[in-house]
């Protein structure tokens, strides 16, 4: 029984999406399209498609029709009682036979429906008027405006519901309309606040302000901008309420303080109650009645919200299965030149994850290899699969990645050791540096119980000796105060500071092979610098081989030894540091370096910044051919097949025109 | 954290104060009380004689300040009709209706909360069921439920009471016998409600960033789920309860009907019919107050396991 209006913050939760998967790979889609069509479509017809939406579409056209005509289809008046209907079997003049009172159950049904729809369009109406209004201008002006109308707000919700109903049937005497109008003033406070949140998130976007700049109105930033976010949850929100006020009605007319004279479901299952023992039948029909209508009500409301929705889902290409080996070359990886001895060999790493349309490969035909004490350094745009192939070595991907290929660590195979083997190593043979510091500690938890934990249950430190331990670690990683930090939760730290506790959590194991994900992205340059040098003393103490992930080239020729360059989910280029940045082989290389901005104060003048055009495929976009060759200066008709990596100086390069001497030398 | 208290805990109070003058200048608005309580046939002398009896003449705001004033001692009154003090009526019912919301609420946050676990950490078949159970258990009216459940358990298989009620201290066996069927009324909806709003919650946790750098420092998966998740899950997880419990009581008054329960719910309907303002008001206020302690309850337990608000 869900009948207070305060409580519907949580049917709204109910209706939402059953799985919010983190798929990175095409946006789902309301109804996959085919292969060949790749256009959009409008909501009208995303919710024709929507086989569940349409029959709530229909269940409730069929109550609204029954409903208007109950006058022509029912052959009783509604309250017209005929003694010897009482409790009378379903007849050839009763269909669904007579109730205690001796009326007949099919016309009652058929008139109830008015009264339900009619209570769930006042409520919702009202509740609309006032709450989309007062939402909106709370949200976007906000000031005391905002206080004072979500002060009264807290005080409607506060209200239990039904209680202040019967209070208001005891003044007024019963009354549909009355009853439906304050239940709508009631609900307006959750609607209040849903709007209010909505237009809050969306006045601080880009888009709104850029629409103040350009000087459109207020009202008219509103009708063009903000209106249209807030209509989807409104749509949900308005399904829930009108559920809800026809729930309501239905208990004020079972209770007996609805209008005497008006049919209701609720009143026939009042009546129902009292002869559960001489007429159990009774209750089914008003009941079913109530129930079929409310849900599809709510179903409707969520099949609208997914039919506008889908507005965002662009078109869905299915792209074709290349029929190539999983597996590289061996002469991709090169030889290593920092130390014989390989830590981590990739061979071949897939990474997938399940899309309507079948398995999206976010990563393919990845081969890499680090040997103890080297640093090697991962690069490419956002969106190339860098993060991806960090993950997939520690299997920490998101829910549904899949990895096919080898991922060998000191003689191992990642890829298929067991959960249990492989979290041996995770924390104690290899480390993990996250790439935004805030979000990568428990904001429940202390620093300190968050660094001692895995020592104590991982490593099998004592309580002691774990906050010795974790004291230590945090001197070593450059924090002044240890005890202070140790004792601090995670909201207390600067960003700077909770990256050097997340430093020093991954190596507390003194791990074999780092895995550290652009650890430099969200810090000032001043701090990078530090976290740059900590991290280099760290490899000369303890001889670890890293894999550094960055977009950031500047932290690569500052810390790496060999580059691997990441484009559209595969290595187009490997090779020394030294190398890639004097002669890079591979146009995206050369694109990427070339956006490196001068020097201030160097030689030349400041010309406008060099950008590589348009943007990193999606993983449905993705050329069969050379991936980069859309974007590529040099791109060639023999660059429409897919390229496979050659040998070139100490490392390898993914481009089918590698040889060519002039392009060597434009580079 | 002593700060906070005071702050959530006064502005409850100055809630509990808008709503019950809100409630108390509605009932003013009753054209003429004498007239319900003497019948129509009532001459004007008999009806401004009862308006005086009952201190009608009085102006509205000094009437609200004495009944607030009376109110604070525990007196809310007497009834126009019964002739009873309001707060011994609400005494005696308001154990029956708070038996069957906070049982209730107990068995859909155990049930909910497992179920919802389960459905966030394995998904598939679970996850889906809690999924259509929390829709349809929306759409399903709560009296339907109660009269199929009577008519199954009750009639036909004659294993449970209908209706009635048993105090706990006269027979615990009873009293739960005679709230079996009410509470599973409740549960059919709640369960799946709760369920449905744990699920969201663990499954928005687990998605966190910080759970994955925990796994990379090898604890165990189950570790990280018991301590780190649920920890994290649990603020959620308790204003969902919260507001169940706020939704169950304004539900139990229809619950209490199909069963018989002499709780607020009857007597709340009974004065309703019979326009007995002083209990209207009283069991507003005992409801608001209800809710008002609810809503701090769940705020002051939240903000205790926030860090955030304990070092303000």
């Amino acid at each position: 029984m869900n009948d207070n209006p305060a409580c519907s913050p949580a049917p709204a939760a109910v209706l939402a999406p059953a799985s919010a998967d983190p798929t990175p790979g095409p946006a789902r889609s309301a109804s996959p399209a085919p292969p060949t069509a790749p256009r959009r479509r409008g909501p009208l017809a995303r919710f024709l498609r929507d086989p569940i939406a349409l029959a709530a579409a229909v269940v409730l056209l069929l109550v609204v029709v029954t409903g208007a005509c109950a006058g022509l289809i029912a052959e009783h008046g509604p309250n017209s009682a005929a003694l010897d209907a009482v409790l009378a079997d379903p007849s050839g003049d009763h269909p669904l036979g007579g109730d205690g009172s001796g009326r007949d159950v099919l016309s009652r049904l058929l008139y109830g429906s008015r009264t339900s729809l009619l209570a769930g369009s006042i409520t919702t109406c009202v509740a609309l008027l006032i709450g989309v209004p007062t939402g909106l201008a709370a949200g976007y002006v906000g000031g005391w405006w905002d206080t004072v109308v979500g002060w009264i707000a807290d005080v409607f919700l506060a209200m239990p519901g039904i209680v202040v109903l019967l209070a208001v049937v005891a003044v007024h005497g019963p009354g549909l309309v009355v009853s439906m109008v304050v239940l709508g003033v009631l609900t307006a406070a959750p609607v209040f606040r849903l709007v209010r949140g909505e237009v809050r998130r969306v006045r601080g976007e880009p888009y709104v302000d850029a629409a103040r700049v350009a000087g459109l109105s207020d009202v008219r930033i509103m009708r063009r901008h903000v209106l249209r976010v807030v209509r989807v949850p409104i749509i949900t929100q308005a399904s829930l309420i009108f559920g809800v006020a026809m729930i309501i009605e239905s208990g004020i007319a079972f209770l007996g303080l609805g209008e005497p004279d008006r049919a209701s479901w609720g009143s026939m299952l009042g009546d129902a109650s009292t002869h559960v023992y001489d007429a159990a039948l009774l209750s089914v029909w008003p009941g079913a009645a109530i129930t079929l209508t409310v849900l599809a009500v709510t179903l409707l409301g969520a099949g609208l919200r997914d039919a506008f929705v889908g507005d965002t889902a662009g078109p869905v290409r299915r792209r074709p299965t290349i029929g190539r080996p999983a597996r590289e070359p061996a002469a991709v990886g090169g030889p290593s030149t920092v130390g014989t001895d390989v830590l981590l060999a990739v061979d071949g790493l897939r990474v997938g994850y399940p899309t309507p349309e079948g398995e999206a490969a976010v990563v393919d035909a990845v081969s890499l290899h680090v040997g103890r004490g080297e640093i090697l350094g991962l690069v490419g745009e956002s969106g190339c699969g860098k993060t991806q192939t960090a993950l997939a070595v520690l299997r920490l991907l998101p829910a549904g990645g899949t990895i096919t290929g080898r991922v060998e660590f000191d003689g191992q195979d990642l890829a298929t050791l067991s959960e249990r083997g492989l979290n041996a190593l995770r924390g104690r043979r290899i480390g993990y540096i996250p790439q935004d510091p805030m979000s990568n500690l428990d904001p429940s938890f202390r620093i300190g119980s968050q660094l001692t934990e895995p020592l104590r249950t991982h490593l099998g430190l004592s309580r002691d000796a774990a906050r010795k331990r974790a004291l230590e670690l945090l001197d070593r990683v450059g924090i002044t105060d240890p005890p202070r930090v140790f004792d601090a939760y995670p909201h207390q730290i600067s960003g700077g500071m909770a990256q050097r506790v997340l430093i020093a959590g991954a190596v507390a194991g003194e791990p074999d092979l780092l895995i550290a994900d652009e650890p430099t992205t969200a810090l000032d340059v001043t701090v990078q610098a530090e976290i740059l040098d900590l991290l280099r003393s760290l490899r000369r103490e303890h001889d670890m081989g890293m894999v550094l992930v960055t977009h950031d080239l500047g932290v690569v020729a500052d810390l790496c030894d060999r580059v691997a360059v990441m484009y559209a989910g595969e290595i187009v280029e490997t090779a020394l540091a030294a190398d890639l940045f004097a002669r890079p082989a591979h146009p995206y290389t050369a694109a990427l370096l070339a956006a490196i901005p001068p020097a201030e104060g160097g030689a030349g003048e400041r010309g406008p910044l060099r950008t590589i055009p348009d943007r990193v495929p999606s993983v449905r976009e993705r050329p069969t051919g050379c991936r980069f060759a859309p974007r590529c200066a040099y791109a060639a008709p023999e660059c429409a097949g897919h390229p496979e990596p050659t040998g070139h100086g100490a490392g390898a390069v993914r481009c089918a025109r590698v040889g060519n001497e002039v392009i060597a030398w434009m580079r | 954290m002593i700060g906070f208290i005071a702050r959530r805990s006064s502005s409850a109070v100055i809630l509990l104060l808008v709503v019950s003058a809100l409630t108390f200048f509605l009932m003013d608005l009753l054209p003429d009380p004498g007239q319900g309580i003497l019948g129509v046939s009532a001459t004007d002398e008999q009806l401004a004689a009862k308006r005086a009896e009952l201190g009608l003449d009085r102006p509205v705001v000094l009437r609200w300040l004495d009944w607030l004033g009376a109110a604070v001692r525990g007196d809310l009154g007497t009834s126009w009709t019964t002739g009873l003090r309001v707060s011994d009526s609400i005494g005696t019912k308001l154990p029956v209706t708070l038996s069957l919301t906070l049982t209730a609420t107990l068995v859909c946050a155990v049930l909910g909360i497992a179920l919802g676990l389960i459905a966030a950490i394995r998904r598939g078949a679970v996850d889906r069921s809690v999924h259509v159970l929390a829709v349809a258990g929306f759409a399903v009216p709560g009296l339907w439920v109660g009269i199929l459940l009577v008519t199954v358990f009750a009639v036909r298989l004659e294993v449970l009471p209908a209706t009635g009620y048993v105090p706990l201290a006269e027979s615990p066996v009873d009293w739960a016998r005679s709230l079996v069927l009410p509470v599973a009324t409740i549960a059919v909806a709640g369960v799946a409600a709760i369920a449905q709003q744990t699920r969201n919650a663990v499954a928005e946790v687990l998605e966190r960033d910080y759970i994955r750098t925990l796994r990379s420092r090898g604890l165990p998966a189950r570790r990280v789920l018991f301590v780190h998740v649920l920890r994290n899950a649990t603020p959620p997880a308790l204003t969902v309860v919260g507001l169940q419990f706020i939704g169950l009581l304004g539900g139990a008054l229809v619950i209490e009907q199909i069963f018989a329960l002499p709780g607020l719910g009857s007597l709340a309907i009974g004065a309703t019919s019979q326009s007995d303002v002083p209990t209207v008001q009283g069991v507003v206020l005992v409801s608001v107050c209800v809710v008002v302690t609810v809503n701090l309850a769940v705020d002051l337990a939240t903000g205790a396991l926030d860090p955030k608000v304990g070092m303000r």
